[in-house]
């Protein structure tokens, strides 16, 4: 059995047993009808998955596209199990020496509007995503670095190029936000339509959306897998407050909520509401950092950064605050219990993850010390949400205070906390976070290089060691020796140079009316979302 | 004809007026506003816990112990229980008095004094100036409060000097507002003409002559302020948008006590009276401020 196996076998025990209170598992016979209602915790921008990257996009939308291809919704957990969405037959098998895969696409796949989907749609969608023309977004772009080409053969047959063999290829193509549009559609109206536009080949049809409200969608009957989907519609009820959100299912107003709710929120519904509740619960692919600003000289001085992370107590705070947040797993910079993710053996000869927690902070009162910078004082940036960035950040300040470092904290709403921490990078240090959607740890952990689009700490250029070591996991094939340079990269980026520290990984909770079947939790809020295969046991 | 050796010093006079001892005079102002004896009452205990945080409070509002997250009241000697981080919640509203106290009097006696100086200066000057100044306030005031400040945040971006900002800019065309109505009338007064033609400078004026006669509603309106300072902290700060954590703000532990309050009350239930009750106080007490400077009033 290979360690990914190992690994997909290991979540799906831990998601069994998580479940555990839904009792044994039996094959039902989905029941067809009935409208599910479930609550967004925010709104989203726009509608194009290509140009967003937030749950309140993929939420309500995700149903009304389809992808070439999507982690199994019989087996979310697993971060190889792909299955075929709009192509024919099992995943391809690259030729070429791993760098062409060819596709066969379906026939008979309709478009909401009437059209026949063609390979010509996902070529043009590809090319959309991989090569958008110069002012067009596409945020996931980068992805896709091994690609060379998308190209269209024939109406049934898709080819990608590669530049280099790469593992992280097929995960890339199987991202929930490749959203299939139709190459008719990008061209009669442009490639902004689909911000304001809904037209896909899912399994629901656009309704209706009342900004600030709800989004709503009814059945597409000439779906592409026969039977499905099981669902008349379903209603995406928008609301920013987690009480009301809790209330929404305690009162049967909505029947699940797809990102999350704290452990706190968990036992009260189930205290509540008994067998009427179901809960699911995963690791999740998302960790919440902070971020020291190198820009700033207080934070240029590396022995600084290092008690930054030497001040912190992450296995405690796993116990504490895995209580009250949604964070738990302590973990490095590969998604935990991953084949290429750090054993805790590995982990406590890290700075800051030792369980001897008294000498690190005694460590980063010598090192702060040492650096003249004894007594510290900076401000963290903080975004405005409660959950976990404001508990996690006011837990981190008390873990400062502890090694003498006097810190205040600055919240700032999304939008401006964003622009703080991205644009004018006005920030001593600032929470940040690397969510992804597919396990894909050699993509995900490109966030630690210098160079990353979205890496904020300010010190591109200053560390082609890291840079160095990053470019060799992204070409090496051979799994043992992925993780052997996984480790040698984690420990320049979190330990050495301390350029990024991380705090736990989420802990994703879903309770979650129990009369909603067929959705499993995935370890990301962005996954398993098609609502296919959900149906309604009423 | 009055020669000088026939007036009255202010020696002599109090010679005459006999004077009462300081216990009586406060049980008379009791027995005639007990209501605002005890708002005052509220006020005094809660400048006391302010000053005396580091004395009376049982632990260090931000010392965190994870062994007692979110203990009911009564429990290992939390005798308000604790928060989420195991955070005492009795000394964190004791230091939180700071906060409060710290907000309301500064917001409260910039707001009003530059109110009284917009405000007498307008009624003073009159014209052209006093056309556009009172346009001006007129803008500020169709706000309700909250909304103004909540403007004013907004642009500004959330913290501590920034709320104060928030919450004094509304008050300005308050106070500006009441202050000019008597300031009108005082001008009216023949001293005020007499000193203008004897040449006073209009500084002189305003200070000598004009200021001192608005100084009860000045009180009045300053007195009111503090309460409504309060409360706009409290508010803006459960908004997210004043205090941040770790420093104890009752607003803001009334917002992070949302997420809890289900399952523990007590963190929410104390802050809100905390709340409650200091703006009752300081209610009362405005009141009666108003009642004794008020000539109208005072007899009733």
């Amino acid at each position: 059995m290979s360690k990914y196996a190992r690994f997909a076998l290991a979540l799906a025990v831990g998601t069994g047993l998580a479940m555990g209170a839904s009792g044994p598992a039996k094959a039902e016979t989905p029941k067809k009808g009935g409208i599910l209602n479930f609550i967004v915790a925010a709104e989203s921008p726009s509608y194009d998955g290509h140009k967003e990257s937030t749950f309140a996009m993929v939420h309500p939308t995700r149903p009304f596209y389809s992808l070439l291809i999507r982690v199994n919704p019989e087996n979310p957990s697993s971060p190889t199990d792909f299955i075929c969405d709009l192509c024919v037959g099992d995943l391809p098998k690259p030729t070429d020496g791993g760098k062409t895969y060819t596709f066969k696409i379906k026939k008979g796949v309709k478009f909401h509007d009437g059209q026949t989907l063609t390979a010509k749609d996902l070529e043009a969608t590809y090319n959309k995503i991989i090569f958008p023309p110069e002012g067009v977004s596409s945020v996931r772009k980068s992805f896709f670095k091994m690609v060379e080409s998308v190209s269209a053969p024939d109406d049934e047959t898709l080819v990608f190029k590669l530049k280099f063999a790469s593992g992280a290829f097929i995960p890339a193509v199987a991202t929930p936000f490749n959203y299939t549009y139709s190459a008719k559609d990008l061209k009669e109206h442009g490639y902004d339509w689909h911000e304001k536009n809904v037209n896909g080949t899912g399994a629901f049809k656009f309704k209706e959306a009342v900004a600030g409200s709800h989004v709503e969608a009814v059945r597409f009957d000439d779906f592409h897998m026969a039977g499905k989907p099981y669902l008349d519609g379903y209603k995406a009820l928008i609301s920013r407050k987690m009480a009301i959100r809790v209330q929404a299912i305690r009162g049967d107003r909505a029947a699940i909520e797809f990102r999350g709710f704290p452990p706190k929120q968990r036992d009260d519904l189930v205290k509540a509401l008994g067998k009427e509740i179901t809960v699911q619960e995963s690791d999740w692919n998302c960790v919440l950092l902070y971020t020291p600003n190198q820009g700033r000289p207080i934070m240029q001085d590396p022995r600084v950064r290092q008690a930054l992370t030497l001040a912190v107590d992450r296995w405690g705070g796993s116990q504490h605050l895995s209580r009250i947040a949604i964070v738990k797993t302590v973990g490095g910079i590969a998604f935990p219990n991953h084949p290429l993710a750090a054993t805790k053996a590995e982990l406590v000869r890290l700075n800051g993850y030792g369980t001897d927690l008294k000498a690190s902070r005694e460590k980063a009162k010598k090192l702060l010390a040492e650096a003249g910078k004894a007594g510290l004082k900076f401000e963290l940036l903080n975004r405005g949400t409660d959950q976990p960035y404001k508990i996690v950040g006011t837990w981190l300040i008390g873990q400062w205070r502890q090694v003498g470092m006097e810190v205040t904290q600055r919240v700032e709403p999304t939008k401006s906390f964003y622009n703080s921490l991205r644009k004018t990078k006005e920030f001593d240090v600032s929470m940040d976070f690397n969510c992804q959607s597919v396990v894909n740890p050699i993509v995900d952990v490109s966030k630690y290089v210098g160079s990353a689009g979205n890496n904020y700490a300010n010190f591109a250029g200053k560390d082609q060691e890291l840079e160095d070591i990053y470019n060799q996991l992204v070409q090496e094939g051979d799994e043992a020796k992925q993780r052997e340079i996984m480790r040698v990269m984690e420990k320049r980026a979190l330990s050495d140079m301390a350029h990024e520290g991380i705090t736990l990984w989420w802990y994703k909770i879903n309770p979650h009316r129990s009369y909603v079947k067929g959705w499993k939790i995935a370890p990301s809020h962005y996954l398993n979302q098609s609502l296919d295969q959900v149906w309604l046991d009423k | 004809m009055v020669t000088v050796s026939e007036v009255q010093t202010e020696a002599q006079f109090e010679e005459v007026a006999p004077k009462k001892p300081w216990t009586k005079v406060a049980v008379d102002l009791a027995r005639r506003q007990p209501l605002g004896v005890f708002g005052l009452a509220i006020v005094i205990v809660m400048i006391i816990a302010a000053v005396l945080a580091d004395v009376v409070a049982p632990f260090n509002p931000l010392e965190e112990h994870f062994d007692a997250m979110l203990a009911a009241p009564g429990t290992d000697g939390y005798l308000l229980g604790t928060d989420e981080f195991g955070r005492d919640i009795l000394s964190r509203l004791i230091y939180g008095s700071r906060t409060a106290l710290l907000v309301g009097f500064v917001c409260a006696i910039v707001g009003s004094t530059a109110g009284l100086v917009l405000g007498v200066a307008s009624a003073y000057f009159g014209g052209l100036f006093d056309l556009v100044l009172q346009r001006i306030l007129d803008v500020f005031m169709a706000f309700p409060l909250i909304i103004l400040a909540l403007a004013v945040v907004a642009t500004l971006g959330p913290g501590f000097e920034n709320v104060m900002i928030a919450i004094i800019i509304p008050f300005i065309p308050q106070c500006a507002r009441v202050v000019r109505a008597n300031a009108l009338a005082i001008r009216e007064i023949p001293y005020v003409d007499a000193a203008r033609a004897l040449g006073f400078s209009d500084a002189r004026i305003i200070l000598r002559h004009m200021v001192p006669n608005v100084m009860a509603p000045y009180l009045i309106m300053l007195t009111t302020f503090l309460g409504q300072a309060i409360l706009l902290e409290a508010s803006l700060s459960f908004l997210g948008l004043g205090v941040q954590d770790p420093i104890p703000a009752w607003g803001l532990m009334l917002t992070n006590a949302s997420e809890f309050f289900e399952g523990s009350p007590w963190v929410a239930i104390y802050p809100g009276v905390a709340i409650s009750l200091s703006v009752f106080g300081f209610n009362l007490f405005g009141d009666s401020v108003r009642d004794v400077l008020d000539p109208k009033l005072r007899s009733r």
